[in-house]
């Protein structure tokens, strides 16, 4: 193996690609072999780091100096100074938002984002070159599965399992051992294995992440279910949206079986195992598991009721045991490790870490992973670094379209499955977006159960008709034509839709509506009753209204589309609400600040 | 640009390679909006008769996911990203802006057959909400006063 004295490492993720990662790589590649350095100087490519918003992010080591929104043009700047004399560019090194310190000894696990974090499913994530899989090997790649198939029975790798409290990462929470029990006691000639890359929740980037920067866990980990519960097929299911993801997957499946870590006779033990891809073609529903069945057969991804449930009777009617991504990622771990590591961390009944796609009116946008149990402030303020712009803190929303928006009052609740539910919202799959005071709560339903319609597949009529008749409801409220009853109106649709849809997604369609009627009833009522919305966003409800901060420039009128504003030069214009189209270009215009929305 | 009938032979080609693997109808439907564009009706036959199953099992599939389209698409994708994060950070107002620039609903494709407008959800790529793509062109942290530049750019490229 080569040695070099010095690694830089791009990221490759998708956040960073699509800012122009690949450009900066190449354009290093360039730079690197022009000063004569390809010898001593490695390019990696990796997956996430997690922290998008500095991306493009380029990390070189030894010193771990941590450099943020690279442009290609900085390239030549870091190879000519850094990487020939040695000498850090200081104006290129990542900048707290927090604190606005900027310092280039600073290691990544100095950082504010980092500090607080444990970093267990997104381990090599940022770490290896995942297109290759000798990087894998050299942080303990496949060394888990070498131990369950060598050295335990299948019962043992399931009591690990059982025993760790995992639970399922994809939303359910199930615990994951249990699962694996169940597909092993049932008897069939032919099991199977599949994972759920079908990561739907609008916001939520984990898995992606996993899959783009460490795949090989995923494999491995596929492989030690294959063995505990007798399968010898895998199929792994992924959103079609995620190019980079699905391609370098297929490259690490290829280079497994060029290992002989994937195929036949594993190891020497007589287990065989192979995997396969197969791309959704975006649908929301395919995310629930007997939907997702239903596509990898090449059918509408249209739910089927349980019982019988996949242990039983799942892809191509074999028993199936589905795991999400983040959950597999566990595995190889805790194998390793020990059940009883794994159970160390967390709470009662949430055992490990969780990641988190940290989102919306945040100042550190990126993908975050903490021990169970951290509290959503922590989260939000010391990794997340708050709110930008000095704006308040509105809410938070987790779960995605499942979930629910917790407001200011529980931001001390440590995040776990149990506690999440309680106080009104879920886990889901770890989409967490946060809302400051300008995010109208009646809108933000809205806007959840538009998607939830967009995405019914139509089976069931709960979830079909109900779910439509409450997006109506809202989009009056929203439009200033609510009436008393609606509140009502919402409230018995939402328990109805609950208690009788067919799958996950309906029965936890109606949770947006919930939980901002349960935490911002105030603002649906003053939607309905006063025509106002507190958060001055839906347009129909806003009045445009010129202050004596006017000095009658005249440039709202001139620029106004629709002739709304009059007044004489000097003097203080006037808007007519009647002609106002409310487009806002006035407000723009307006060097005063004297125009204001009501 | 292959002609109609090459693009049949290809068809024709990945139906003999995947039709017997477990499942073949997606991966087979996917492949053939690769090769076409799009899956008109008698795309949709020659599968069917392909794979042995009904045209409408294949068009059932067609109509059911996102991902497929019965008509051809412009020449430039414009994909909006309406994820949450995008979201509450203003998407829709850019998505707005772009429907009125390019005087089209959400959905459809220009008459000239340049642009098909079209929301879509998560593209991931949260740290730069909001984010829109147009074919692999990504344009992130965008407000509406920067869709009139970018269509322009791409009508200009047109002309040349």
């Amino acid at each position: 193996m080569d040695i070099y004295r010095a690694h830089v490492l791009c990221c490759g993720g998708t956040g960073c690609t699509s800012s122009g990662s690949s450009q900066i790589i190449e354009r290093f590649e360039e730079k690197i072999k022009e000063a004569g350095l390809e010898k001593e100087v490695k390019v990696i490519r990796t997956g996430c780091f997690g922290l998008c918003e500095a991306g493009p992010v380029v990390i070189v080591y030894p010193e771990g100096t941590f450099y943020s929104r690279i442009k290609v043009e900085d390239v030549d700047e870091i190879v000519t100074e850094h990487l020939l004399k040695g000498r850090k560019v200081q104006h290129l090194v990542y900048s707290d938002h927090a604190t606005h310190e900027q310092n280039a000894n600073k290691g990544l696990a100095d950082i504010n984002f980092y500090k607080h974090q444990h970093r267990l499913a997104l381990r090599n994530c940022g770490v290896i070159d995942p297109e290759n899989i000798d990087e894998y090997l050299a942080f303990d790649g496949y060394k888990a599965l070498e131990k369950a198939l060598t050295t335990m029975t299948r019962e043992e790798v399931i009591d690990e399992i059982l025993k760790s409290g995992l639970r399922g990462r994809g939303g359910g929470g199930f615990p994951t051992g249990l699962k694996w029990k169940f597909t092993y006691n049932s008897q069939a000639d032919q099991k199977y294995v599949a994972c759920n890359a079908d990561e739907g929740d609008p916001g939520a980037f984990m898995d992606r992440s996993i899959l783009e920067g460490d795949p090989h866990a995923v494999i491995e980990a596929m492989a030690i279910a294959g063995y505990a519960i007798g399968a010898s097929e895998g199929y792994v299911y992924v959103r079609a949206e995620y190019p980079i993801a699905v391609k370098r997957l297929q490259i690490a499946i290829d280079q497994a079986k060029e290992y002989g870590l994937l195929g036949e006779n594993i190891f020497g033990t007589g287990f065989n195992f192979n995997m396969f891809i197969r791309l959704g073609a975006g649908a929301f529903v395919c995310g629930e598991e007997t939907a997702l069945m239903r596509s990898i057969e090449g059918k509408r991804g249209e739910p089927t009721p349980r019982p019988p449930f996949p242990a039983v009777k799942g892809l191509f009617a074999k028993p199936t045991m589905l795991n999400n991504v983040e959950t597999y990622a566990n595995v190889p771990q805790i194998i390793l490790n020990g059940a009883d590591w794994f159970a160390s961390m967390g709470t009662e009944k949430s055992k490990g870490t969780k990641v988190f796609a940290l989102g919306g009116k945040i100042n550190n946008t990126g993908l975050v992973e903490v021990e169970m149990g951290t509290p959503l402030r922590s989260i939000i303020y010391d990794i997340g670094g708050g709110i930008p712009n000095g704006k308040k803190f509105k809410a938070v929303q987790t779960g995605g379209p499942s979930g629910g928006c917790l407001p200011v009052e529980l931001l001390d609740t440590p995040v776990d499955y149990d506690n999440l539910i309680a106080a009104g919202s879920m886990m889901g799959s770890g989409g967490m977006i946060v809302m400051d005071e300008d995010n109208c709560m009646v809108d933000i339903a809205r806007f959840f159960l538009d998607f939830t319609v967009d995405e019914s597949c139509g089976k069931c009529a709960p979830c079909r008709i109900g779910t439509r008749r409450m997006l109506e409801i809202l989009e009056r409220i929203v439009e200033g034509k609510g009436e008393e009853g609606d509140i009502e109106k919402l409230e018995n649709l939402a328990n109805t839709i609950k208690a009788t849809a067919l799958c996950g997604l309906g029965q936890t369609a109606p949770n947006p509506v919930l939980s901002t009627l349960k935490f911002f009833r105030h603002e649906y009522e003053a939607h309905i009753r006063d025509k106002k919305c507190p958060a001055h966003h839906c347009q129909k409800l806003l009045q445009y209204v010129i202050t004596d901060k006017c000095r009658g420039c005249t440039a709202c009128a001139r620029i106004c589309p629709a002739g709304a504003i009059s007044g004489n030069v000097k003097e203080m214009h006037h808007i007519d609400t009647a002609k106002c189209l409310k487009c806002g270009a006035c407000i723009e215009k307006c060097r005063f600040g004297a125009i204001i929305k009501v | 640009m292959p002609d109609m009938k090459e693009k049949f032979d290809q068809l024709q080609q990945v139906i003999a390679e995947l039709k017997d693997q477990p499942g073949a109808l997606m991966p087979v439907m996917q492949k053939a909006q690769g090769i076409f564009g799009c899956l008109p009706m008698d795309v949709q036959k020659v599968i069917a008769e392909g794979l042995g199953v009904t045209l409408s099992e294949v068009y059932g599939v067609a109509t059911f996911y996102a991902q497929f389209t019965l008509e051809p698409s412009g020449k430039y994708i414009i994909s909006v990203c309406l994820g949450t994060a995008c979201y509450v950070k203003g998407a829709q107002k850019v998505l707005d802006k772009l429907s009125e620039v390019l005087e089209v609903p959400f959905g459809k494709t220009t008459a000239d057959g340049l642009f098909t407008l079209n929301p879509t959800r998560c593209l991931g790529a949260c740290g730069l909400a909001p984010v829109m793509t147009i074919n692999d062109d990504v344009y992130g942290r965008l407000t509406p006063d920067d869709i009139p530049g970018i269509i322009a750019k791409y009508r200009e490229k047109e002309q040349a």
